[in-house]
């Protein structure tokens, strides 16, 4: 037998390991649909409880809604359940095509290729666009899948101090002679929740002829005053060359994602992206549950400008309770602990509660940062948030933080 | 040559008070990712007139600054 005694003895090892460490994750079950509230059974076996939920990335409170729910449905009778095929040989329908352009319209791109998360988009665009001879230039905080893809490419990477435009520039200087230079970043950090300074960056592109990549996953549908993204926000619609963004967040909640941009980086995608190449598209139901969410959010901002109130409400009520907060302006809105500990402390006391809340640690944030990382939606009514406000007060009283600076808690509890 | 590696180094990747000694390890100890060692290798490269080949320029060679030097040393002249 191939896998040995001494063989799983070895994985059984570095589990524990993990466990020992306190770096094991745990599964919750969430036997509802995605929503404001939710029932979970946590532990594993214990009766289900009705919890509201503060930590999914379902900004637009779109994942169960009434008309995305239905467009699905209709999508599953008119498209069928799957393709059993990649896009180029017998894999695109009509809607994947369709989708595909409102896309491009909603963000105001030229060209968008779907891709089966935007995992998938980032691990395969840079291989696709980029050789040897050029440079990727990347925010040191960009996402893991980001930092995946630039490790499949041959084009030398470099990285600069988080927002740090300086730093930045000073990068684009040093590898002026490179065939082609990309700047990379996200466009909403998705453990700060503050935005990449694209008006910033968009400028020192044009000045040293670099390409621009923003991956805009916290951000497509609410970000901006008609919820384009961050290139929106910062007046720069026109100055982004790629955009990757998903699906499984914001725009429905369910899965897949995108590259758009120009629309010859697009067709280098679809003739070498191996995401692209190798692995079947969005299936139809969520490819039409997608377009539906396009449609309301093309309608009017209605949800967007819902979002932006519940998160000022929320970020003016954790203030005023005590917490010690990152800030922005986002949907993001970590409240900082800065003992990992004391993170996973609160949030089990905030589950106790009734509020559902993660707390991130090294090695997910850097060392003496973790925290309780929120995020509004605006499938909250102010009455979730007033009652979630309750229970972070009640907790942060029990633990003796409220009103305490960074420094204070940190002698309190350590790094 | 050696302070002058290490000024660079505080300065591009130390972001908060860590000390860096001369023999403090770099990339092992996680102050310089591989994917940010090529502006050190394009520093060393334009600050001392010299090529250092790919196949020289590996993690363990730029594991602490006096490493780096004995390195930079062989190609200079």
């Amino acid at each position: 037998m191939a896998y040995s005694d001494k063989t799983r003895g070895m994985y059984s090892d570095i589990l524990t390991g993990l466990q020992d460490a306190g770096l094991f994750k745990m599964e919750r079950y969430i036997h509802s649909p995605q929503a404001a509230e939710i029932e979970v059974e946590f532990p594993t076996g214990s009766s289900l409880k009705k919890v509201i939920n503060i930590c999914a990335n379902n900004y637009l409170g779109l994942s169960s809604h009434p008309d995305v729910v239905k467009a699905a449905h209709e999508g599953l009778d008119s498209h069928g359940y799957g393709m059993s095929s990649v896009r180029f040989i017998c894999g695109t329908q009509d809607i994947h095509r369709r989708l595909e352009n409102m896309v491009s319209g909603f963000l105001g791109t030229e060209d968008t290729i779907l891709f089966p998360s935007c995992m998938d988009a980032n691990a395969g665009i840079f291989e696709a666009v980029l050789t040897k001879d050029d440079v990727m230039i990347s925010d040191r905080l960009v996402h893991a899948s980001i930092i995946d893809g630039i490790r499949l490419c041959s084009a030398m990477h470099d990285t600069f101090k988080h927002s740090d435009m300086a730093h930045l520039e000073s990068k684009l200087q040093l590898h002026h002679d490179r065939r082609l230079k990309m700047v990379i970043t996200d466009g909403v950090f998705s453990m700060d929740g503050d935005t990449a300074k694209l008006d910033e960056m968009a400028a020192l592109c044009e000045t040293y002829n670099a390409l621009l990549f923003v991956d805009e996953s916290h951000a497509s549908g609410f970000i901006g005053k008609t919820g384009r993204g961050t290139h929106e926000k910062y007046g720069v619609m026109d100055k982004v060359d790629i955009i990757t963004t998903t699906f499984g967040k914001g725009l429905g909640g369910a899965s897949g994602g995108c590259v758009s941009g120009r629309k010859e980086l697009v067709e280098m995608c679809r003739q070498k992206a191996r995401p692209y190449l190798f692995s079947n598209t969005i299936a139809p139901p969520v490819v039409s549950g997608v377009i539906k969410v396009l449609e309301i959010l093309s309608a009017n901002t209605e949800l967007r400008d819902k979002l932006e109130i519940n998160t000022e409400f929320w970020r003016k009520g954790l203030t005023e309770a005590g917490f010690v907060l990152k800030d922005g302006d986002t949907p993001i809105v970590p409240v900082m602990l800065f003992n990992a500990k004391l993170s996973q402390d609160v949030s089990r006391g905030l589950y106790e509660e009734g509020i559902y809340a993660i707390g991130f640690f090294f090695p997910v944030v850097p060392q003496g940062q973790a925290r309780i990382r929120t995020q509004i939606s605006a499938g909250h009514e102010i009455h979730h948030l007033e009652k979630a406000l309750d229970a972070f007060t009640k907790v942060g009283k029990k633990y003796n933080i409220l009103g305490k600076s960074k420094q204070e808690i940190i002698e309190m509890y350590g790094m | 040559m050696l302070a002058a590696v290490r000024e660079y180094v505080i300065d591009e990747y130390v972001e908060d008070d860590s000390e860096v000694t001369y023999d403090t390890p770099l990339i092992s100890g996680g102050i310089v990712d591989s994917f940010s060692m090529v502006s050190l290798k394009r520093f060393l490269e334009n600050k001392y007139n010299i090529s250092i080949p790919d196949d020289k320029a590996t993690p363990e060679a730029f594991d602490s600054i006096n490493k780096i030097c004995v390195l930079v040393k062989e190609y200079i002249g």
